[in-house]
């Protein structure tokens, strides 16, 4: 491995990059004015930036082989999962012989195996295992994730790692999504662009069927396999949580569900179609993540070089019938829980109580508010409502705010007046 | 690199730095500080420091369920309100909507929930459960189909099931309001 990073200059061979020259070497019509034509942008690309990529499944190996093709060469990536027989038509980096092992190691072996000079640094784990200061090193992060959770997680940690004070605390996010035939691509610039907390009303929900039906009147092989998993499951095994990742689990699902089928005379149940219910899996399309990720890496170059002008912000893929696609400007949502809202510097007295803090805030014109809630990261302050909590924190309105949040520290603050939540960041004079 | 600070600079220059604090704990400080309920519901935190994890009493006063005391049980996962809170009743109860292990049918705790709903939504939901039970939705069978072919003696079993008594052979909980 470190021979490899070692030897990156005399890997670059004439010609090496050829094609992706003829984009760098001058400028077009419509590039942008900051674009440094020829070797400042080749030296940046291939030199200095790093790039974060989460994922190495489906959308993760087409990702990483794309961005080391087309010439970054410091390249992070992180994959909590291990490889599965199920992922080898379309995961191309893995073979049978690496089934078990993580896929993020494995891909980054092949990676840089088969492409000279680029340095993939891999990290098996959980994307909240890694901190702010880990996301800081990047100049840019490309989600290749089948979890709205994850997402969810990675987009709200980028747009709190905003400093207004530094510019180089903005990573612009590129996320790709596919869905059978159907996918998205879009670039997420936190805090001046609409976030992915932003859309998410406009998510597809999972297929849920009535719980009555699945109890009742099941006629859908799913009907059995939700039956056993949401109503029998809890029944029968009580608080044993259930890992859909555990074949025995499957298995006991499977066997209640084949029994249910054959009491209805409804045809169907099967082990995978069991695994596909209860992991709410959508079969993947080799093709579609082909494009989705070939859209991100895309984008990835052009933000990264300014070469041309990156996406704004939401391109749309349906493949379903022909091929469609839609490109529009998602709008940011000023009541979004994670870019929206108003946050206010306020400095006072480290004297000053709970109850003088709210009194505060009620009296400020410029932000009407009436009951605030509020709330640290880590606790209640002091809720208006239900009537239990009121009384469970009001003794924190005569205690000194200084005594709850510490110098420099952020205050949550809710109320109906407000049309998501305010954040305060205190300083004690 | 594109030069995106320069168009930061251009925006309102508020300072925009967010807490910590997880989008969906806001979102449930949010949902239950503007609760808006009757006299006939009432939330219980055994940990009023965990927001996540709570129960609420309806007691009805009216309908055929008047004078009973109903406790469910409501816990909220981090992914909220992209997941809906998982509510389940915790008494054995005879009702047709209910079944016997507490899961509850209301369509907008599964396929019909939307991320706009929030907590007085489904609040306000259970409540009409017990004012108007659907017999058409039924997840305890035998309650359901006594509510469309007998009134009277529904009418009669859901009392006697309130004070804890047993229909066809299943022991209720004494439900009755203290």
């Amino acid at each position: 491995m470190s021979s490899q990073s070692a030897s990156t200059s005399n890997t670059d061979w004439p010609g090496r990059y050829h094609h992706i020259d003829q984009v760098l070497n001058s400028p077009g019509p419509r590039t942008d004015p900051a674009f440094l034509a020829g070797d400042g942008v080749k030296d940046f690309l291939r030199h200095q930036a790093k790039i974060l990529v989460i994922g190495a499944g489906g959308l993760g190996c087409e990702i990483l082989a794309n961005l080391a093709l087309t010439g970054f060469k410091d390249i992070h990536v992180i994959d909590m999962d291990t490889i599965d027989i199920s992922n080898l038509n379309r995961q191309f980096l893995f073979r049978t012989k690496d089934v078990g092992k993580p896929k993020a190691t494995v891909a980054a072996e092949f990676i840089m195996k088969r492409v000279p000079g680029v340095k993939v640094t891999p990290y098996f784990g959980k994307i909240q295992d890694k901190d702010d200061n880990y996301y800081m090193q990047f100049n840019l992060v490309i989600c290749g994730l089948d979890s709205v959770e994850a997402r969810r997680w990675m987009n709200a940690t980028l747009v709190n790692l905003v400093d207004p004070e530094n510019p180089e605390s903005l990573k612009p996010l590129i996320d790709g999504g596919t869905e059978g035939f159907k996918g998205q691509a879009r670039v997420i610039l936190p805090t001046i662009t609409s976030c992915y907390e932003c859309s998410l009303d406009m998510l597809n929900k999972p297929t849920a069927f009535p719980i009555c039906t699945i109890a009742n009147t099941p006629r859908l092989p799913e009907h059995c396999i939700e039956w056993a998993s949401v109503l029998e499951w809890p029944r029968v095994q009580g608080d044993k949580k259930m890992d859909t990742d555990d074949p025995e689990h499957i298995g006991w699902l499977f066997s209640v569900a084949a029994a249910r089928a054959k009491e209805f005379n409804i045809e169907g149940v099967t082990w995978s179609l069991t695994q596909g219910v209860v992991k709410n899996i959508i079969p993947a399309i080799a093709s579609t993540n082909a494009i989705i990720s070939a859209a991100c890496c895309n984008e990835a170059f052009k933000i990264a070089t300014s070469s041309a002008a990156y996406l704004n912000n939401y391109f749309m893929l349906i493949g379903t019938e022909g091929v469609y696609s839609y490109t529009f400007e998602h709008e940011k949502r000023d009541d979004c829980p994670v870019c929206g809202g108003e946050a206010l510097e306020l400095t006072f007295s480290a004297d000053l109580t709970v109850e003088g803090l709210i009194e505060m805030l009620v009296e400020k014109q410029d932000i009407q508010i009436k009951k605030p809630s509020l709330s640290s990261p880590k606790s209640q302050i002091y809720l208006q409502a239900p009537p239990q909590l009121e009384e469970a924190t009001r003794p924190n309105l005569a205690k000194r705010v200084s005594e709850l949040v510490p110098n420099g520290g952020e205050v949550t603050v809710t109320a109906s007046t407000l049309p998501f939540s305010l954040s305060l960041r205190i300083t004690y004079t | 690199m594109i030069k995106i600070w320069s168009m930061k600079k251009n925006e309102d220059a508020a300072a925009k730095k967010k807490p910590k604090t997880s989008a969906a704990q806001i979102r449930v400080q949010k949902d239950l500080t503007e609760l808006d309920l009757p006299s006939t519901m009432k939330t219980n935190f055994p940990d009023p420091a965990d927001l996540l994890n709570f129960s609420l009493t309806i007691t009805p006063d009216e309908g055929m369920y008047r004078g009973g005391a109903f406790t469910f049980s409501f816990a909220i996962n981090t992914n909220y309100p992209h997941d809906p809170p998982k509510v389940k009743c915790t008494q054995t109860i005879y009702h047709p909507n209910v079944d016997l292990e507490g899961n509850v049918c209301l369509n907008i705790l599964r396929e019909d929930w939307k991320p706009v709903l929030n907590l007085n939504s489904v609040m306000v939901g259970l409540q009409y459960l017990f004012l108007e039970p659907n017999a058409d939705d039924p997840l305890n069978k035998d309650a359901a189909l006594e509510m469309s072919k007998n009134r009277d003696q529904f009418l009669n079993n859901v009392k006697a099931s309130m004070r804890g008594g047993h229909i066809k052979g299943t022991q209720y909980d004494n439900v009755l309001a203290r």
